[in-house]
Parts: C-alpha cells; sequence; structure tokens
C-alpha cells in the first residue's frame, strides 16, 4: 500500500519536526536541557520553543486542511483560504478588536479569535451570497467574488491602520505579516477548540468531499445532502482559518500549497488525502518557521513573509501548468 | 398496464427568470426504457435533471414510487433513481474503482467501513460494464466511451431502479455508442432497470427505445410508440428543419436523416 506508507512518513517526519524545531534556535539547546531545572535554556526550551514549535504544527494543518475543503467544494486549486477573501475577512475581524481593544474572554477563549471566526464567516457568507445573486454557483464567479471581497477587506484594513495611532499602526502592520512569535501555551489554548471543532466536522465528511470533487450533479444523484455539506464545509474552514488568524495573523499559501502537494503524493481520495494534507500543513509550517527563526539570527523574519516567498512561484507554477490545473 | 413509477404533473420551471419547461405532464413505467428527443435548449437535460431531484425549485407535482419527489431525504430518493450526467468535460482525480465505489455512498453511515456486500456490487457493476481491466486506471486517463462506462457501472452500484441518463452516446465513437446501447438495453430488458435517456441521435433513439418524447421550446411535442416518430411530416414539426426517411430491410423502423429530397 503506497499511500498507507507515504502516511508513516509523513507522521514520522511530523513527530521528527515536533520533537528537534524547539532545540534550533538562536542558539541551539541540547535536549539535555529540558531536565535541567532551572537553567535559562530550560525556560527557553518549555516556555518558548515548545509551544511556538506545536503552534505552527497546529496552524499550519489548520489551514491546509481548509484549503483543502475549499478547493474540493470548488473543484479548484486556487481556491483557497486567501483567494476567497476569508482570511481576510478574518484579519479584518480581529483588526478591529486589536485596533479598538476589546480584549474579553469567553471560557477562556479570547474574543479577537471570536471576532476573526466572525469576520471569515462573514466573508464565506458575502461570497456566497454574491454568487447565489448571480443566479450560479460558477467556480469563475466564486473566485472573482473572493477576489473583490478580499480586496474589500484589506483596504478596510488599511483605513483603520490609517486613522490608528502610530503604536496600534505598528502592532497590526506586524500581525498582519503573519508570525508566530507571540506563541505561549494561552494562545495554544486559544487554538485548540477551533482545530478540534473545525478538523472534527471535516473527519466526518471525507466521503462527501470525495463526491463533491466530482460535480455537484453527481454529488446529489449519489444521494449527498449538497447544500448542508457546502454549510458545514464553510463552517468548519472558517473556525479554522478564524483560529489561526486570530493568533497568528493571516499566514498565506499554506493552505493552497500543502492540499495540492499531497494530492500528489497520495492522490484525490479524502480518506488518505485529509490526514495526509493535516501532517503535511503541520509540518510545513513547523519548517517555515524554524528557518523564520535562523535565517537571520538574531532576529527573525514573519514567518508569512517565508511562506509568501514559497508561495509565490508555487501559485504562478499552479497556474502555468495546465495539467495541475485540470487534475485536481 | 403496470403502475408508473414515475408521474409527472403539470411540471414546470424557470431557471435564471426563463421559462425552461412549461406544463409537462407524462408517466413511466416500471422497466420501460424512453428516449427524449428534441432540438437545443428544448430543456431535455432540464427535464431529467427535474425527473433525477437535481433540481428541486421545480413547479407542478413529480412523485417517484407514488410518493412526492421533495418527500425523499436526499439518500432515500438516491437508493431509488441515480442521474448519469454527460462524462465529458469534468477532472476526475480517483481510479475508476473509487469512483464506481462512491455509488454505495447512499447505503452507508458515516464511518462504517465499506461491508462485503458494497464490494459485491462493485464488483458486479464493474463486470456488468466490462470495464475490469480499467479498474485501477485514473479516470482522467480514459477514452470517452470508457469513462460513460464507468459512469454507468456507478450508477449500478448505487442500486437505483431508474436511470435518467444525459446523451450517453453523444461524442462517442460507432463503436463506444454501439457498447454503450448493448448495456442500456440489457440493463433494461434482462434487470428489469428504468431507463430514461436523452438522445441526440434520432436512429440510436428509435432502435433502442419503445417510445419517444420530443421536446419543443420546453412542452412537449410528441409522445407515443417509436414507430409513429419516424415520419418526416412529425419530426420538421419538431425539429423545424425537413427530414428524410429510408426504409431498410434491416431494421423494424425507416432510418431519419435530416435535410429535404433533392
Amino acid at each position: 500500500m503506497k499511500r498507507t506508507s507515504v502516511l508513516i512518513v509523513l507522521l514520522m517526519l511530523s513527530i521528527a519536526a515536533v520533537l528537534i524545531g524547539p532545540l534550533i534556535g538562536r542558539e541551539i539547546i541540547p535536549l539535555s536541557a529540558f531536565l535541567a531545572d532551572g537553567s535559562i535554556d530550560q525556560v527557553i526550551l518549555v516556555n518558548i520553543r515548545i509551544p511556538r514549535v506545536l503552534l505552527a504544527f497546529l496552524a499550519g494543518s489548520m489551514l491546509a486542511l481548509s484549503g483543502m475543503s475549499f478547493q474540493a467544494l470548488f473543484r479548484n486549486p486556487l481556491a483557497t483560504p486567501f483567494t476567497l477573501g476569508v482570511s481576510s475577512g478574518a484579519a479584518l475581524g480581529a483588526a478591529v478588536f486589536i485596533r479598538f481593544g476589546l480584549a474579553f474572554s469567553i471560557l477562556g477563549i479570547s474574543s479577537t479569535s471570536f471576532a476573526a471566526f466572525g469576520g471569515a464567516l462573514l466573508a464565506v457568507g458575502l461570497v456566497y451570497g454574491l454568487t447565489r445573486l448571480k443566479g450560479g454557483f460558477s467556480t469563475a464567479t466564486l473566485l472573482l467574488a473572493g477576489i473583490a471581497i478580499s480586496f474589500f477587506f484589506s483596504s478596510v484594513i488599511l483605513f483603520i491602520q490609517y486613522v490608528s495611532g502610530i503604536s496600534h499602526s505598528f502592532r497590526i502592520m506586524r500581525w498582519l505579516m503573519g508570525s508566530l512569535a507571540s506563541a505561549d501555551y494561552t494562545r495554544l489554548l486559544n487554538i485548540l477548540p477551533f482545530f478540534l471543532a473545525g478538523s472534527l466536522i471535516i473527519s466526518f465528511l471525507k466521503r462527501e468531499l470525495n463526491l463533491m470533487m466530482t460535480g455537484e450533479d453527481i454529488a446529489l444523484s449519489r444521494g449527498v445532502n449538497v447544500a448542508l455539506v457546502k454549510k458545514l464545509i464553510f463552517l468548519a474552514a472558517s473556525l479554522m482559518v478564524g483560529g489561526v488568524v486570530a493568533v497568528c495573523g493571516p499566514i498565506g499559501f499554506v493552505g493552497m500549497m500543502s492540499p495540492h502537494i499531497c494530492r500528489m503524493l497520495v492522490g484525490a481520495d479524502h480518506r488518505f488525502l485529509a490526514p495526509a494534507t493535516f501532517l503535511f500543513g503541520g509540518l510545513f509550517l513547523v519548517v517555515c518557521d524554524t528557518l523564520a527563526r535562523t535565517v537571520i539570527a538574531p532576529a527573525e523574519i514573519p514567518v508569512g513573509v517565508i511562506t509568501a516567498l514559497l508561495g509565490g512561484p508555487f501559485f504562478i507554477w499552479l497556474l502555468l501548468n495546465r495539467n495541475a490545473n485540470t487534475e485536481l | 398496464m403496470t403502475k408508473p413509477v414515475i408521474q409527472v404533473e403539470n411540471l414546470s420551471i424557470r431557471l435564471s427568470g426563463k421559462a425552461i419547461l412549461q406544463d409537462i405532464t407524462l408517466n413511466v413505467s416500471a422497466g420501460e426504457y424512453v428516449s427524449i428527443i428534441g432540438p437545443n435548449g428544448a430543456g431535455k437535460t432540464t427535464l431529467i435533471k427535474c425527473m433525477g431531484g437535481i433540481y428541486r425549485d421545480c413547479g407542478g407535482s413529480i412523485q417517484i414510487g407514488g410518493k412526492a419527489i421533495k418527500a425523499y431525504s436526499s439518500k432515500e430518493l438516491a437508493q431509488l433513481l441515480s442521474y448519469v450526467p454527460q462524462a465529458e468535460g469534468r477532472t476526475l482525480p480517483f481510479s475508476v474503482e473509487e469512483f464506481v465505489m462512491m455509488g454505495r455512498y447512499p447505503h452507508l453511515s458515516p464511518f462504517t467501513p465499506l461491508k462485503a456486500e458494497d464490494r459485491e456490487a462493485v464488483d458486479r457493476a464493474i463486470a456488468q460494464t466490462g470495464i475490469e481491466a480499467l479498474r485501477n486506471q485514473p479516470m482522467n486517463t480514459l477514452s470517452g466511451g470508457e469513462r460513460q462506462m464507468a459512469f454507468i457501472a456507478g450508477a449500478l452500484a448505487q442500486g437505483a431502479r431508474i436511470f435518467l441518463l444525459d446523451e450517453p452516446t453523444t461524442f462517442l465513437d460507432y463503436r463506444h455508442q454501439a457498447a454503450v446501447m448493448r448495456i442500456l438495453k440489457s440493463i433494461c430488458s434482462d434487470s428489469g432497470i428504468t431507463i430514461i435517456a436523452v438522445h441526440h441521435d434520432i436512429n440510436i433513439a428509435t432502435e433502442n427505445s419503445d417510445r419517444m418524447i420530443a421536446l419543443k421550446d420546453g412542452r412537449i411535442a410528441f409522445d407515443g410508440i417509436s414507430a409513429e416518430i419516424t415520419d418526416s411530416a412529425t419530426l420538421e414539426e419538431i425539429f423545424d428543419t425537413p427530414f428524410h426517411c429510408i426504409a431498410d430491410n434491416q431494421r423494424p423502423l425507416p432510418l431519419v436523416i435530416p435535410g429535404g429530397a433533392e
């Protein structure tokens, strides 16, 4: 079974990345520091690096899974949290909360996360409504609507930044670049419910995602409740994108690249694709974040810059490679 | 006369504000092979999509097995009928077996693995359509005819007793046209499955089905036995172009070709 062995390899690489990642940074910390009670190295390892690597893994997995769901739903490899405006929606929701400092928490989840989830849902709702209004649910109108909404929300964020004081403005800008630098256990707990809810919904829908890829008419004919499945996918993806964006800012391209590469590795059957995408997305962001922390140490690059630097060329390759486009 | 499995009464539907079907009334009995013909834009595809539950906002009433189509859940309806769209023009990143296996969806509940009976249904469907050799091939590499076979296999695996097919032979070469028609006829006569198929080619339609329904401008222009439609005046009325009927001693019905006598 080729596909099973790919999954096992991805699992082992993920475990290795999560174990080794925390040791690498401005200085290499030996594994023994973990047990050296009271040492500075132990504090850095346990309080800073381990939560950061775990956060990177979860955030990467969530973005990748939401990208996978959108790509299946719209049967288009270019449908991602970014191109559909969902990331911008989430970012707007979070930016409003950062600007006005409306911080409170419900059951340990910060209000920013709810705002980002709300923004993501709003974006999805607008894209969906716009295409409905047009009478059809075609991929082309959907992507156009997504890009229009994405631009609109980005402009509103720019406006909020413009009218903000320098310190707010700087905070928003740094956060918009996408970074995992603020990772700690509180933020990890913040993101966890969004991860659990979103990935649980997706794991229930693997057969439906497969059928949606063959076309809505075939899915309907096989007995899929297409309207309900669409809503659940929108909900799950909004939860995951909102959860990530609130904590890490909009980190681009993970949601586009990971599912696409996994489709080349294990095929399009979501029973294999979903776990592979989950592992690959997490692994990918851990590696990118490790690079972000080390290449210009002691300074660090926002991880969003690294993923975008890798993702831009990948996006162009995807556009030029017609085969990749039609073989979703 | 057996009880009708599909009863359509005063069906009408508008899509994007345009009336596509108006006042369609028809009955189909179990085990019938009904061909639907008509000019482009007459509403043939829309009609079978309404009967297949793909379009749900239709006016009038559609009953499947004596029960309103809207009263069925998606999965219940899928166990009764299967809509087979045109196989061309879509990307299907699955193997033939994976695709046919998806036909079992209405019989599965989430998280239950496939049972032996599901695998048997898939094996039977693949054997019946003669595509054993293509089992592990990616759908995207198949020819149009092979793809159409896989689509029919998917519908067979679904276990439905009514098949609604949209132009199953269009774009196929002659050998595959013949192969697809042979399988559809055997499904109908041997397994007693009701078939309603949109056909582009009148001769394929008249040769394979006893009953013809012709649509024109969203209304029924003809509904009767095939022998009555192979008549140039009737066909000209439907298609707005002259036809030529040529008697052929190999076939019970004359061959129909468009174009008037020189």
